[in-house]
Formats: structure tokens, C-alpha cells, sequence
């Protein structure tokens, strides 16, 4: 959308962390498309259900191809644009309720096959869609709406699933730096493979964690974001892990490795040993 | 000498235990059958497990186009005493038992003879050929040429390896040892009449396989399954035949991701097909729903068993209809496309294809237990009649609107990498797609999803004796069988009309007039609700159900005899 249509009836909240998000989505689509020298129509956003989702509506300028679908199934859409689709751009807009709650299921199988799809996962801890109840990736103990005495559930630790799930190209980031998240996003779709960009992405209205992921001095707030230390490894697994295992929210490259996507090890598989239906037909003559 | 009746077909029926390949045997005489000039279908049941557990497979073989499994067996070969008393009953008036000697006491008196196949097998010098020491005691049986077995024998097993003649020796000494017994027994079943070759040119194929072939020779580009009775064979199918640079074929986690999968391959420009059952109809329901909102080409295969939940895994049922035709929440209503041969398997996979092109969504193939493990000799298809349809995609390149109003044509749909983009959307949408609730928008998307089905309008239907008042109409995997039924019918003289249509929705014109001037249609269906006559009766037709939930399909003379008391039950309301 272009141009403002006065219809549409979606907005995001003054301060929400997805605009910092769509400005880095916009600036990568446009240097990806430049320097590839592809058609914009060849970027195709799969979009998750909940406010990140409609991400796909708002870009400004150009716009690429997308898929509204339904929630929790991003992956699994992607996987048929992207496998269907090789030549594509496909890119996963999605929220940490989308992503990791109802379509959790699909990040492992993703990973062990590794399509080549870049994931943007705006995480801000709290359905807010729906007007503020927990999500794997609020605080125990967090008060919400559908946590009243407080959640009662550890809360889920996403860069390490990715690690281990064996996704190939992993980055973490925050909102506040569109110009930053560009560059991890572009380089995530020229990564040959699966690669999630998880972006901390405050919501302002149920779950403002502005303060605690910068920091702020004068409250005496430390700030739990920290840019990753230039010497970190990002090709070894185990500097990885015990970089997660720090805590906090660490903003870079975490890890990356190159194997072959689905559609290389295919390409390599089936090499002479295509069918022609004419051939298939005769094998079932009397 | 016993008087041998001529008779135009036989059911030959193997009983035992899973793994003791009564598949195999079933299979070996049906092909022997076919190459000798006559029409064959095969029938299996068995247990949902790898190995063991009752089981049986048969096959009919008849000088003309075989419809139905028939009403009884005519030779039943049974290997242990389960299998004996459990198909005893179903043995014809002259039908002969053959049974292994070594793990079955028959009770009772009939025609029943023992013969230890293994004993003869070890005498032909090949250990392995018990089979055909029993094939050549049925062979014996019907009358049928030993020639055409030996001929089975000698194609099957002329592989150019070493040790080929010695074993067409042996199974050749086999099918004679066998014959043997079955002379001395005394017992004759019957003459199985000369074949009536027919002209064309013919393959042997399940169902299943038809409907992938069907689906490939249409262009199918991408197939995206996940294991699930009785629909596997197809994803195995595609995995092993589908196999092309710029095509793709994957088995994925669940349903779910199939479905999903399918749809971000329709999206991109492709023609894509899944496969399930039941069970994965209902995990699907979320995403066919997006289809058909986002309206997404792709195709749906639910290859119906036994249900709710697990149910019966290997067995008959047709009860999927409802959750098939309306698979979805909201208002939905999907194409239904029901095969009711294998010949039709292979039109309805390539007209599926079609279909989700030219009208722009989802489009649902039922296929059923019964119908896809069949095996059936039927004409060769003429690869080049096969259309590969495409959706329009010519958008041209200015103010393109992806959901324009329902006109009597179909706005185009773009394909990424092409001259215009825009946003499939699952909410309601405008014309090019953004989100809105506005109920003007709602009110001229929703009659455009409904009306683009117009487009639909060239699938098969058979309309016979249009006069009588009274109509059998059967859908799906019961066609063969109904039809047999309405066959004895006629000839005793009930003046009946014939209405079938393979597209269950949206249902030709024709079919649709015809049903409404009916006094009654009646529908034989394997479920308990009887789904199809109250769909029917939602169209203002009056619609009455045959129903049978057996696990079973009918038996033609027992489902003629239910159509009648039907009839008289139902007539004398009006």
C-alpha cells in the first residue's frame, strides 16, 4: 500500500518498535533489489497475524509481492514460495506469538531443511493484537491480562532454540537502529539458507521495554542490550552458545553456517534422473 | 463328469494373514487374466499394521469391464483356520474352498479341498513357488488356460539374469502340481467364458496412481504431503515419478505445513496438490480456508476412510462430504471433485489442476479406500487430449486490481517476478488487497468467491432413462457398484433414471434440473447421516440414502435388493 488508502483500518500505536522494523525491511528490500539487480515483484513477504503482521500493508514506495495468510504458518507458506519458487526473494514478517507460540512446530523441520528464507521476528513479549496477554517470550512473573497473579511459565529463550535447531544464519538486534537492522536483514537474505533476524521490538501500550533494552541513567537502569564484542566467532557453534548464555539481548551476528538448502541438495539429487510422463505411462501398459 | 456352467466372471479371494503375499497372488492372477484378453479389478482389505493381522485381497475377472467387487467368491483360498471361518460364508452356491492343509481343519461339509502348496512347491524343485501351486489349482477350478499363467510366468521372470529359465522351469512344474490336485479333487467351479479382448490399447493402475498421473500429465509442478492411510501411495508416487529440474516434491511435518506449503507454490505461479485423509482434512481446515479467501489456486485430495478421529484406517467409508464441501469456517463452499473408477482418477487429477487455475482457489478431489488401492485394466489415456490450463496472469501493467467485482470474468492474478504486485490477503480485502471491514467490500467479495465457481462448468455427467420419476444417483467410489445394481434393475424391468456427476459442487445445470423434477432421488452412500441426499435436500430435491457403515462397499445384488425396499418404503408416501 503505496499510497495512504483511507480504508485500510490497521495502525500501530505511536512509539511501536515495527516502525524502526519497516523502515530496515524497506532500506534492505531496496538494496537487495538494486544490487541483484532483480524485479521489486520478485520480493515476496509471507506475513504472520498480529500487528507486526500487517507490516505488509504499510511498506512505502515500490511494492513487492505478499502473502496475508493466517497465524502461526508463515514458515510453511514461505517453504512452498521459496522451494516452489527458487529464483524468489521470500521473506518472513512475523511476531514472537506467531513465530514461536502457535507456529513453534515449524521452526525446527525449517531449520533441519534449511530453505532460503529470511525471517524477520519482531518480538515484544506480549500478544498485543489482542490487547496485552502473555507470550513465550514475556517475563515470569509478568503481569498481563491472561496472567493476572503473574505468568506462571519459564520464559522461552528464542536464540537458543535457533542454535540448536540448527538454523544457519542467526542475528539478534533491536528496533531503535533501522539502519543497522538493514544491514543484518540484507545480509540475511543473501545468507543461502534459513536465516532469522530476531528484533526486539517494543510495544509502547502493553509491554514498554524501551528502557530496559537501552537503559536509562538517570532511572538507574543498566540496560540489557549489548553490541556483540568485534572478536566473537560467529562460525563456531560453542562461542555461539556461551555468548547466549550471557543473558541480556546481544545485538549482531550470533552464528552462521553455510550448508546446502533444499533446493541445491535437490538440484544435486536428481541430476538424470528426471521422468518424462510418456515414459511413466508406459510402465503401467499390459 | 461335472457339468461345467459357462459363466462371463469370477471372484477369486486369497485369505490369511498380512505378509503372506495375498496381495502378490491376488495381483499374478489378475495380470495373467489381462494378458489374456479379459478385465480384471482387485480388492484389498487389511489390518492398519505392517505386518500380520486378518487379511485378504481378491480379484474379479470378467469377459466385460468389471464394476464392483461382485456379491460372493467363487474360489477362496484360505491359508489358516481364521481366514476359513471368516470368508467361509461368503463362498458362492458353486464355489469351491481351497485350503492350506497344513494350518487349516475345515468344519462342516462342503466343497472344500486341502492342499499343502509349500510340500508341492519343494517337489517343483523352488521353495518359493507355493503361489503358483495354488494358482494352478484355481486355474484348474475356472476353467481358465494354464497357458495364460505360464505366459504370466514367463514374462515375469525372463529378468536376463542367470537362473531365469530354471525358475520359469520350476513355477511353470508349480502351476501343473497344482492343477493336479485340483483335478483329483473332483470339484469344478465353473467355465469361465472366452475373453472379448478389447481394441484399444489398456494399462493396469490403482486409483491413486491414476489421480497422480492424471494430476503430472496436467502439468502439476509441486507436491508438498505427509504419510497418512490411505493416501501415502500418492506422496511415495510423486517422490518416485515427479521428478524435473523446475519441479519440487517433498514430504513435510504435517498437514498443516502441507497445506500452507501448497499454497505459497499456488501463489508463486504454480500448479500444487496435496494428499490426505480425514484426519488431515481437519488439520487442514485453517489453510484451505485461506485459500479460498486469498483465493490461491492449489488441489486437495482426501482419499476418504473410516472415521471420526483414527476410525478405520485401511477400510471403506465415504462420510468425509461435509467436512470435504465445507472444509472451512466462514462462508465457504469448495469444488468437490469425486472419481467414481479409475479411469475417472486419472481425468478428475488432471481436471483438479484445471479447475484451481482457471477459477483462482482451492478444489477438493475425493477419492476413497476402495477406489485407490484398486488395481484395473482400463484404457490407455491419450497423453496429448490432457490440457494444462494456466490462470490468467496478464495484468497488464497499469492500476492493476487483483479482487476486482465478479463480472462473468475473473480478474487476473499476478505472479511474483512479473510486471505488478500485490498483497494475498487472508482479511477481508479490497480490490487490491488491502485490509478493510467495510461491508460493502465484505458483501462484493463474498458473492465473487461463490459466483467465480460459474467458471467450472465442464466437468462429466451421465444422464440415463430421463423419464422415470425415480432416480439412483450414487457419487464417488459407489458408482461401479451402483451402477451393477441399477443394471439387474432394469432388467427386471424397474423403470428407473441413472444420474451421475463426478463434480459434486458446483453440480452441472443439467444434473441439477434433472434431480429437481424428480418424485425421488435415491443415493446409495457408506456413511450413517447419509451426506450426499442431505446436501441434495439443502437444493430443495427430494433425497433419500442407501447407507451402509461397515468399513465395507456394497454388494451389488444386496444393494439392488435395498434400492427396491427403498422404493416401496418411500413410494408409498406419495
Amino acid at each position: 500500500m503505496s499510497d495512504r488508502n483511507l480504508e485500510y483500518d490497521f495502525k500501530w500505536c505511536p512509539g511501536c518498535g515495527d516502525f524502526g522494523v519497516k523502515r530496515a525491511l524497506e532500506q534492505a528490500i531496496n538494496t537487495y533489489t538494486e544490487e541483484f539487480e532483480i524485479p521489486r515483484t520478485s520480493n515476496v513477504i509471507v506475513a504472520g497475524i498480529g500487528c507486526s503482521g500487517n507490516m505488509v500493508h504499510l511498506l512505502d514506495g515500490e511494492q513487492p509481492f505478499g502473502i496475508h495468510g493466517i497465524h502461526g504458518r508463515t514458515l510453511p507458506i514461505a517453504f512452498g514460495v521459496s522451494t516452489s519458487r527458487p529464483d524468489l526473494n521470500t521473506i518472513i514478517v512475523a511476531g514472537d506469538g506467531d513465530f514461536l507460540s502457535i507456529g513453534g512446530e515449524h521452526i525446527g523441520p525449517s531449520a533441519a531443511r534449511n530453505p532460503n528464507i529470511t525471517c524477520i521476528v519482531m518480538d515484544n513479549g506480549v500478544y498485543g493484537l489482542t490487547k496485552g496477554q502473555s507470550s513465550p517470550t514475556s517475563d515470569t512473573g509478568q503481569i498481563t491480562t491472561s496472567t493476572p497473579f503473574g505468568k506462571m511459565e519459564a520464559k522461552m529463550k528464542p536464540l537458543e532454540l535457533y542454535l540448536s535447531y540448527g538454523v544457519s544464519y542467526i542475528a539478534s538486534h533491536y528496533s531503535s537502529k533501522p539502519k543497522l537492522l538493514a544491514q543484518f536483514i540484507v545480509d540475511g537474505m543473501k545468507h543461502k539458507g534459513l536465516s532469522i533476524i530476531h528484533v526486539q521490538s517494543p510495544c509502547t501500550t502493553y509491554n514498554d521495554t524501551y528502557d530496559i533494552l537501552k537503559g536509562d541513567r538517570k532511572k538507574g537502569i543498566p540496560g540489557t542490550a549489548f553490541i556483540i564484542e568485534e572478536d566473537h566467532d560467529p562460525s563456531d557453534y560453542n562461542a555461539a552458545s556461551s555468548l547466549l548464555q550471557k543473558g541480556g539481548v546481544p545485538l549482531g551476528l550470533i552464528f552462521k553456517k553455510e550448508p546446502p538448502t533444499i533446493n541445491e541438495l535437490q538440484d544435486k539429487l536428481i541430476q538424470d534422473k528426471s521422468k518424462k510422463i510418456e515414459d511413466i505411462l508406459a510402465s503401467y501398459s499390459i | 463328469m461335472v457339468q461345467k456352467v459357462k459363466s462371463k466372471d469370477f471372484v477369486i479371494r486369497f485369505a490369511g494373514e498380512g505378509g503372506q503375499g495375498l496381495v502378490t497372488s491376488a495381483d499374478a492372477m489378475g495380470r495373467a487374466a489381462t494378458g489374456a484378453g479379459y478385465y480384471i479389478q482387485t480388492f484389498s482389505t487389511f489390518p492398519s499394521q505392517i505386518m500380520g493381522g486378518p487379511a485378504s485381497s481378491q480379484v474379479r475377472i470378467s469377459t466385460t469391464p468389471v464394476l464392483s467387487n461382485g456379491d460372493s467368491v467363487d474360489v477362496l483360498v484360505v491359508l489358516n483356520q481364521y481366514a476359513f471361518d471368516n470368508h467361509i460364508e461368503e463362498l458362492s452356491e458353486n464355489g469351491v474352498c481351497i485350503y492350506n492343509a497344513q494350518d487349516c481343519v475345515p468344519t462342516g461339509e462342503g466343497n472344500y479341498f486341502g492342499i499343502n502348496a509349500d510340500e508341492l512347491a519343494k517337489e517343483s524343485g523352488n521353495t518359493r513357488a507355493a503361489n503358483m501351486v495354488i494358482l494352478g489349482a484355481i486355474s484348474t477350478l475356472i476353467d481358465f488356460n494354464l497357458e495364460s499363467i505360464e505366459n504370466f510366468v514367463k514374462e515375469r521372470f525372463t529378468r536376463g539374469r542367470v537362473g531365469d529359465e530354471e525358475i520359469i522351469k520350476s513355477n511353470i512344474l508349480a502351476l501343473g502340481l497344482g492343477s493336479e490336485v485340483a483335478k483329483k479333487s473332483g470339484f469344478v467351479v465353473g467355465s469361465l467364458e472366452d475373453p472379448i479382448p478389447p481394441k484399444y490399447e489398456q494399462i493396469m493402475i490403482t486409483g491413486n496412481a491414476a489421480l497422480s498421473l492424471g494430476a503430472v500429465s496436467a502439468g502439476l509442478d509441486s507436491y508438498y504431503g505427509y504419510p497418512i492411510s490411505p493416501a501415502t501411495t500418492i506422496l511415495v508416487w510423486m517422490e518416485q515419478n515427479l521428478i524435473s529440474k523446475d519441479k519440487f516434491v517433498f514430504q513435510v511435518s504435517s498437514e498443516i505445513e502441507a497445506i500452507n506449503n501448497i499454497l505459497g507454490a499456488g501463489f508463486s505461479g504454480k500448479k500444487a496438490m496435496t494428499a490426505t485423509a480425514g484426519p488431515g482434512i481437519a488439520l487442514m481446515s485453517e489453510g484451505i480456508g485461506l485459500s479460498w479467501m486469498a483465493e490461491i489456486p492449489c488441489v486437495i485430495i482426501d482419499v476418504q476412510r473410516g472415521g471420526p478421529a483414527t476410525g478405520l484406517p485401511t477400510k471403506s467409508e465415504q462420510s468425509d462430504l461435509f467436512a470435504c464441501m465445507f472444509p472451512a469456517h466462514g462462508d465457504v463452499r469448495l469444488p468437490v471433485l469425486a472419481p467414481g473408477t479409475v479411469e475417472e482418477c486419472f481425468y478428475v487429477g488432471g481436471l483438479a489442476t484445471n479447475w484451481a487455475e482457471r477459477y483462482q482457489g482451492p478444489v477438493m478431489i475425493m477419492s476413497e479406500f476402495s477406489l485407490a488401492e484398486k488395481s484395473e485394466n482400463i484404457k490407455k489415456p491419450d497423453l496429448s487430449k490432457v490440457k494444462d490450463e494456466r490462470r490468467n496472469s496478464n495484468t497488464g501493467s497499469n492500476g492493476y486490481r487483483r479482487y476486482e467485482s465478479w463480472n462473468g470474468q475473473l480478474s487476473p492474478m499476478a505472479i511474483p517476478g512479473g510486471d505488478v504486485s500485490y498483497v494475498a490477503n487472508g482479511s477481508e480485502h479490497d480490490e487490491i488487497g488491502d485490509t478493510t471491514h467495510l461491508p460493502r467490500h465484505h458483501v462484493r467479495l463474498t458473492e465473487r468467491r461463490f459466483s467465480k465457481l460459474d467458471l467450472l462448468n465442464d466437468a462429466l455427467f451421465e444422464i440415463e432413462n430421463p423419464e422415470s420419476e425415480i432416480a439412483i444417483m450414487p457419487w464417488g467410489s459407489s458408482k461401479g457398484v451402483t451402477r451393477e445394481a441399477y443394471d439387474k434393475l432394469i432388467e427386471q424391468n424397474n423403470n428407473l433414471s441413472w444420474i451421475y456427476s463426478v463434480s459434486l459442487n458446483p453440480l452441472p445445470p443439467d444434473v441439477l434440473k434433472q434431480l429437481k423434477q424428480k418424485k425421488m432421488v435415491i443415493v446409495p452412500e457408506l456413511n450413517y447421516q447419509g451426506q450426499w441426499s442431505s446436501i441434495l435436500r439443502m437444493e430443495g430435491i427430494n433425497a433419500v440414502s442407501v447407507t451402509q457403515y461397515t468399513g465395507l462397499p456394497f454388494k451389488p445384488t444386496d444393494l439392488a435388493n435395498k434400492i427396491l425396499s427403498k422404493i416401496k418404503l418411500e413410494g408409498d408416501k406419495f
